[in-house]
């Protein structure tokens, strides 16, 4: 009856309805694609992360720590036997990072030199471009890299690094290879080269930084990585992910803003039917209805603009975001450095429980909003409002 | 008469802060009215008639004094009871029609019995049963803006009586209706009065809604002033509705 009466009323107030329930379906809808788009990048991220560098997850030398550059001189050391042996049935692959330097142009560039056995097949990383011969050291570098160093393929470079015992050595290399990586962390600043090459240069025979496993292999059991610390893909990850939060977090202050001000517009349309309204409030009244269902009445009315919305929002915004997620949405070339791992094209990712969870945030607030001010109806003098005058 | 009357007011006192004091809407007001009265109260405008009636109807409470309208103490009554009381036994008819304008015409006189509780076939039976002893049967689905005031105030009666109250209150009911349609709604209240012995207490100063009652209560200022058993000039004992 509540339901009948209030839809009624809605409908009777025609364009300033759909008015309503429009804002709040396009709040409703941005908020879904930015929420998507989020969704995507963080899937997409992580996929190339773990394709690229994570794998089922590493085990990091126990003075290794990304976060600190000066550390790294000392983040090598040989590999425990069991490590070892994954290895070797390339079940794992090393790298051996060592800070260093190179000369593009005659201008020193510090960079991490990595070593990687250009045989391996475990990393989403064109490693096998190294396995050359020529006379210098090949080399593979990323875009981002090969764009800020000036470098091509083809270019000899002057390297630079400290060997075991820290003294300076150089060599010349050649740029054998320029890939393209979504993963700005094995681009930028980075140099790769055969393992053995850099084991050599530095005097470290054996050594390594860090061990990627391969997905889907497990953590070596009891204490057989000594001292060699764990850290699984879900660890490494956690970065990536809240580092995409952050950085999608600002934008989502427009989508808030938007539906603020849908739901203001509903506040107001509340404000506004319960103030031209009171003589039907007191006739309502009049007919035996208490206060309480008259609030519920007045309500339900307000919240009803959020099922409209979401109703014109699977209307117009299914094809919509179904067309998006399929097309993706591709990103200008040039702007790729990020901060994090992100393919050419983002794919918004519109799970159900990001749809049921804007959707029942987006029912609440109106509902919230459309109660709001009903709550002057409980204080209501009936006579006062069939005269007109009770607000 | 025997029986506990259906209405008994005892110095039933209304005032109103206004100003620095307080304005008397309704001074020492003590009445009965028994089952199936067609009465009035009559007087000039502010005279307290509106007043006396919203108290009966339970929307309002008196400042002193005590309303027992159907057994119940109407000073004491909760918002819950009020509503309830109001709901099964009291149908209201107002001076501005006050339908529900997103309703249709069934619509408006079916929503009391939705209140009710009724099934539908019952409040279908019940809603065309109402409508046809004003006339109206066959404009069922219209709305209340394609309506004449006549009809509207027709429709309101419908709904006030489609539930079988025991009390119909009629605050100035044709002020807004011309003479015609005056005598056309008035008739329509005779005959239920007659037929369903349903109760009628007007608010009036309408000289036409006057010839009609059976009962005539004076208020002056908030006061009895008279109160006389009348012969109505219209109605079932006078001139013919046009
Ligand atoms: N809510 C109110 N506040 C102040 N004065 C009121 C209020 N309601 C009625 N009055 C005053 O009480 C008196 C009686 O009003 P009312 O019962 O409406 O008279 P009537 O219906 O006979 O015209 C009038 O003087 C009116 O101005
Ligand atoms: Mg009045």
């Amino acid at each position: 009856m509540l339901l009948r009466l209030s839809w009624r009323n809605l409908m009777g107030a025609g364009l300033r309805t759909w008015l309503n329930a429009f804002v709040l379906s396009l709040a409703f809808l941005l908020i879904i694609t930015a929420q998507g788009l989020l969704h995507g990048m963080n899937e997409q991220a992580a996929q190339a992360l773990v394709a690229v560098s994570i794998g089922g997850g590493q085990y990091w030398h126990p003075a290794y720590d990304p976060y600190d550059p000066l550390a790294l001189e000392d983040a090598r050391g040989p590999l425990p036997a069991a490590l070892q042996e994954r290895v070797a049935r390339g079940e794992a692959v090393a790298v051996l990072a060592v800070p260093g330097g190179i000369y593009p142009a005659g201008r020193m560039k510090p960079v991490v030199l990595k070593g990687i056995d250009p045989a391996q097949d475990l990393l989403d990383l064109p490693a096998a471009a190294l396995d050359t011969a020529v006379a210098e050291i090949p080399l593979l570098i990323g875009a981002r890299m090969a764009r800020s160093s000036g470098l091509a393929v083809g270019d000899r470079v002057t390297l630079q690094w400290r060997d075991a015992g820290g003294t300076f050595d150089a060599r010349d290399g050649l740029v054998v290879a320029v890939m393209r990586t979504p993963v700005q962390g094995v681009d930028q600043g980075q140099v790769w080269l055969p393992l053995d090459s850099l084991r050599a240069m530095t005097a470290l025979p054996g050594a390594a930084t860090h061990v990627t496993l391969a997905r889907g292999t497990s953590a070596l059991a009891g204490d057989a990585a000594s001292t060699w610390r764990w850290r699984s893909t879900d660890d490494l990850l956690a970065d990536v992910r809240e580092l995409v939060r952050a950085k999608t977090a600002g934008s989502l202050f427009v989508y808030a803003l938007l539906l603020f001000l849908a739901m203001l517009a509903v506040f107001d349309t509340q404000v506004f039917s319960i103030f031209r309204r009171q003589r039907e409030l007191g006739t309502l009244i009049a007919l035996g209805m208490t206060r309480r269902q008259v609030l519920g009445l007045f309500t339900l009315e307000g919240s009803l603009h959020g099922v409209l919305a979401l109703a014109l929002a699977v209307a117009w915004g299914t094809p919509l975001l179904a067309w998006f997620a399929r097309r993706g949405w591709t990103l200008p070339r040039n702007t790729d450095d990020y901060g994090f791992a992100i393919g050419d094209t983002l794919y918004p990712v519109f799970g159900p429980d990001l749809l049921l969870g804007t959707a029942l945030v987006v029912l609440g607030l109106t509902a919230f909003v459309s109660w709001l001010p009903t709550r002057r109806i409980a204080r209501l003098q009936p006579t006062a409002a069939l005269r007109g005058r009770a607000l | 008469m025997t029986a506990e009357p259906l209405i008994e007011t005892r110095d039933l006192v209304k005032t109103y802060p206004v100003g620095g004091g307080d304005l008397i809407a309704l001074d020492r007001v003590s009445l009965r009215v028994a089952a199936g009265e067609f009465a009035g109260i009559v007087g000039p405008s502010g005279s307290g008639k509106t007043t006396f009636l919203n108290i009966v109807g339970s929307l309002d409470t008196p400042t002193r004094g005590s309303a027992r309208v159907l057994g119940e103490r109407v000073e004491t009554l909760g918002h819950r009871r009020a509503a309830a009381l109001r709901n099964r036994h009291i149908g209201f008819i107002f001076q501005t029609f006050n339908l529900l304008p997103v309703y249709t015409v069934f619509e408006n006189v079916e929503f009391p019995l939705l209140l009710l509780g009724l099934p539908a076939a019952e409040r279908r039976r019940r809603v065309m049963a109402a409508l046809e002893r004003v006339g109206l049967a066959d404009r069922a689905r219209s709305r209340p803006d394609q309506l004449s005031g006549g009809q509207s105030q027709r429709v309101a009666i419908s709904r006030a009586v489609v539930k079988d109250p025991a009390l119909v209150l009629a605050d100035e009911p044709t002020a807004n209706l011309d003479a015609a349609n005056s005598h056309q709604v008035l008739h329509t209240m005779v005959r239920l009065n007659r037929e369903l012995g349903t109760t009628f207490l007007f608010s009036t100063h309408d000289e036409k809604v006057i010839g009609y009652l059976r009962r005539r209560i004076t208020l002056v200022d908030g006061a009895v002033a008279a109160d006389e058993v009348v012969t109505p000039t219209h109605g079932e004992n006078g001139e013919a509705a046009p």
